[in-house]
Formats: structure tokens, sequence, C-alpha cells
């Protein structure tokens, strides 16, 4: 069922490893920290999904493993290296879809093949033949085929973020980090794109890290759930969530479901009446 | 009538109202040519000269192209680094606003001092004049790129070059060709204050040997030059502009189709 590249020969059974990683900013001795001693691992082909209070850290740990900041303390291992982006591909997409304003959506969701490498040393031989058709096959799986030729400012904000999506994944990475990339849209969009993702994941099935403020998304997409405490962060929960797939909206309303959704409101709640109390 | 050509029209005759006022106000108010000439003398000295004044405009024209198409590369190159690299903006700031402050006026002797009077000075100091808003614009430009997409970016393994080719100068050419505009029409006044002080050849040294000659109307058809000449460059860069840029401003076209 699933393409040849889904599975990529010898790749290593831990996608993701934060080994007591901290990280704090700022001079010694006044830093501020951001992250507390974190330790967590993303098996290969896992959909984890990251909740916690606002200002937490969890950005901090998707920058970890992004390769973007290194650790104050601790170790931050990617694809078994320290380097990710040099370790595993790797897909990002942010609650901003940032496309760039002068291509067409085609050659926005093929930007990634223009910089990552094996592909770029083929791109301007086959930005118009095989690239092209990759970009429209991807863009068909969100719904967006029609949508190629035009340029971001004539998409809705659901559809630019359907185009991040695909932007994130057409360059096929192993490694995806999503930083609440549905939060700035409405509900039923919202819900309509969970299930996009889902069939995304399900039929390439990358490590997926997602970050969201939705406990109904973190429930409906996820294969495990990590509650992170108020800053400076830690995890203090880590449940794994096994409905069986592929989940519908139906099935949120499922009480099994609404009782996965309030333990996980009442973790937050508590690490959040904590701080406030440390804090008074 | 449609809009559009009424709006045209309505410039045009406001325009041609401005000369005439000119031309009538200075009639009955009996302003002698020495003072201030009528823009029909102006009008009518340009056509007369117009085959003294052409060796002229040729020499102010190229010139001030050179030394305008430097200024480009110049501002273009600084502008970059420091949009790009903090060390760059930290020092090269502080000594471009000095340098940028001070009166050009007062740099020109000192390039008649290095390279003799002429051309050479008259391109150096158009450079001088034109490079700033450029830089101002790039360096601009390439720091509003949002922190997410360089983040995109890195994580796939971009190299700073890269974001630079790819999103960086490309984000900025809508202020580029914004200020390609302001730094054409400082260039020309570069070339010309060049060629008042030091220099036997171009609009500004004409101007300056009519004034001494008390030819005022030569000294106004000069003026009519370069601001005729000022003109036709904005134009066409402006042109330019909505070719290579049109996708930071085609919002307001699909808005109002």
């Amino acid at each position: 069922m699933s393409p040849p590249h889904a599975i990529p020969q010898g790749r290593p059974a831990i996608a993701v490893e934060l080994s007591q990683a901290a990280v704090s900013f700022g001079a010694p001795g006044k830093s501020v920290a951001a992250l507390q001693e974190t330790s967590l691992r993303i098996a290969a082909g896992e959909f984890v999904a990251l909740v916690g209070p606002s200002g937490c850290g969890k950005s901090t740990i998707l920058r970890l493993t992004a390769g973007l900041l290194q650790p104050s303390r601790g170790a931050v291992l990617v694809g078994g290296r320290e380097v990710a982006a040099k370790a595993l591909r790797i897909g990002m997409a942010f609650q901003n879809p940032t496309m760039l304003p002068w291509l067409t959506i085609e050659r926005n969701v093929m930007l990634p093949l223009k910089i990552v490498r094996p592909f770029r040393s083929d791109y301007r031989a086959k930005r118009k033949t095989e690239y092209r058709d990759r970009v429209h096959a991807l863009l068909a799986d969100v719904g967006l085929d029609k949508f190629a030729g035009h340029y971001p400012w004539q998409l809705s904000g659901g559809m630019l973020q359907r185009a991040n999506l695909c932007r994130a994944l057409i360059h096929e990475p192993s490694l995806l980090l999503l930083d609440e990339p549905f939060g700035a849209l409405d509900q039923f969009t919202r819900e309509e794109l969970w299930g996009t993702m889902q069939s995304l994941w399900l039929k390439r099935k990358p490590t997926v890290l997602l970050i969201t403020h939705d406990l109904k998304e973190a429930g409906f997409l996820a294969s495990r759930v990590c509650v992170m405490s108020a800053r400076p962060g830690r995890i203090i929960d880590d449940s794994a969530v096994d409905f069986p797939r592929p989940r519908t909206i139906q099935m949120t309303f499922d009480s099994e479901f609404v009782a996965l959704n309030q333990r996980l409101r009442d973790l937050i709640i508590d690490a959040r009446t904590d701080t406030a109390i440390r804090g008074a | 009538m449609s809009y559009e050509l009424r709006r045209r029209l309505w410039a045009g005759i406001l325009i041609l109202g401005f000369f005439a006022t000119w031309e009538i106000l200075c009639l009955a108010l009996q302003v002698s040519d020495l003072v201030l000439p009528r823009p029909s003398q102006v009008f009518a000295t340009l056509f007369d000269r117009l085959g003294i004044l052409w060796p002229h405009v040729l020499q102010t024209l190229w010139t001030t192209m050179i030394g305008f198409v430097l200024g480009v590369t110049v501002g273009v190159v600084i502008g970059a680094a420091i949009g790009v690299s903090r060390t760059a903006y930290d020092t090269v700031y502080p000594l471009l606003i000095g340098f940028s402050s001070i009166p050009k006026v007062a740099v020109v002797p000192i390039f008649v001092l290095w390279f003799g009077s002429g051309a050479t000075p008259a391109i150096l100091t158009a450079l001088a004049m034109c490079f700033f808003p450029i830089v101002v614009n790039i360096a601009t430009g390439l720091a509003t790129t949002e922190p997410e997409l360089e983040d995109v970016l890195k994580s796939l393994g971009a190299s700073k070059l890269d974001i630079l080719w790819n999103v960086g100068l490309p984000r900025t050419m809508p202020f580029f060709f914004a200020s390609l505009k302001i730094a054409v029409t400082f260039a020309f006044v570069g070339s010309v204050l060049s060629e008042t002080v030091a220099s036997n050849k171009g609009i500004g040294n004409v101007m300056m040997t009519a004034s001494s000659n008390f030819d005022v109307p030569l000294v106004f058809a000069g003026l009519f030059l370069l601001a005729g000449l000022g003109i036709l460059l904005y134009v066409a860069f402006s042109l330019v502009e909505a070719r290579v840029t049109g996708w930071a401003t085609r919002r307001q076209g699909f808005a109002s189709a």
C-alpha cells in the first residue's frame, strides 16, 4: 500500500532523543530557564503531540529537535546524530504559512527541492517535469490541485495552511515538526485539516512532533500525547493514544475520547495553578 | 469619459496651469528675464540652443548613469552585508550615517584633488549621492524576512546564501525599486553639483557659465533639461518596477478587477 519511499533503509528505530536537555537564555548567573532537564524519546513513525500551558517551552523542544537551538545542558540526538539537518530530512510548518508572495503555490511548495540535497542538484533539469508532477500529486492529496498556478494572496487561510503542509512534506522528510499549524484557523477548517493531516501521515508515515494548544487536536491526531508543566517546562505526563485509525470527528464525542481530553485538561490546569501559587 | 482618463486630463490641465500662471504673473508684474524668465522664453532658448546644449546633456547623462550604476552596485553589496551580518550592521551603519550627513558639495573638491576635474569627480559624486537610499532599503527588506520562514529553511539545511538568494533578495525587490527611483534623481544632483564646481562640460557647467554671463534664460533652460531628464529616468524605472515587482502591488489590482 505505502509507497516505497516511506521506509528508507537504515532508518534508526529512535528518531528523536532528548536526554536531560535543558535550555536557559541570558548570561551565566542571571540566566532564565526556558526548559528544565527534559528527556523524551520518539520512535520512528510515531506521531507525538506536545501540549501544555503557553510559554512552557514546547516551541523550545521543537527548535532543539530542528537543530535551530543548542541545549545549554544535556544532549539532543536526531537520527542518532547531533546536527539534525544532516542526520534526517526535516520538514517544518508553523502557524504562519509564510508562503513567498512572488511565487505561485506550485513554486512555493517546490522550494525545499531547490534547497535539500540530493534534490537540489537536479532542480534546474527536473523542475518542469518530475518535480512539477510531484508537487501536483501532493497538492491533489490535499485538494489544492486546481490552485497550483495561483498566488498565495488568492487563497484562503485554510488553503494556505494546506499548501504549507505540502511544502513541509514535498521533500519526503522522515521527521515532521509542526508548531500549531492549525492554530489560526476557524473550528470547521481546523477539523477538516486534521483529516487531511491524518491521511497525509497514514500515507507517508513520517515521525511527527506536533505542538498544539488544542487537546482535541492532540487526541485526534497523535499516537502519543506528552503534557508539559508551566515554564520552565518539563514533561509531566506521557500517554499513548490507541484509538483506531482513521479517526473521525464523530469519534471525538465518544466517552473514551472525552475522558482523555478531560484528563489532559486537568493536568494542564494543575500545572498552571502550581505556578500561579508559586508566583504569588 | 472614464475615471482614469478624467484623472489624467485633470493632471495635465493643472500642470499646464502651473506654467500658465507663471507666465501670466511674470507678464503682469513685469518681472525682468534677468530675475525670472517666463516659461515661454525658457522653452524658446531650449529649442534655439539645443545644438549647443546637446553634447552637455549627453555628458551629464552618461556620468550620471555610470555613477548611478556604480552606486547601485555598492549600495546593494553594502545593504546585503548589513542586512545579513550583525557585525556589519554594528560597524558599517554608523559610518554610513556619518558619511551621508556630509553635504556632498564639501566632498567634490577632494575628488577633484584626487582625480582632477572632469568626468571622474562627477561620476564619484553621483555615486556618493545615490548609494545611501539603496543601502537602507536593501537592509530593511532583508531585515523583514519572517523568522518562521528562516527556521523552515535552516531546518532544511539551507546556507545563508541560499536564504539570501531565494528569500531575502526577492523580498527586497519592491524596496529596491522604490529606492532606485529616488537614487537616480540623487545621482543627477550629484553629477551636476560636481560639474558646476569642476568641469568644462555638462549641464552644470553650462548653467554656471550662463549665470556668470547673466544669461538667465539659459540657466533656466538647463534647469528644465535636468528636470526633464529626471522625470524621464524616474518613469523608466517605474516601468521596470511594475514588471519586476508586480507581485507586491497585484493585490490592489486584484481587488479592483
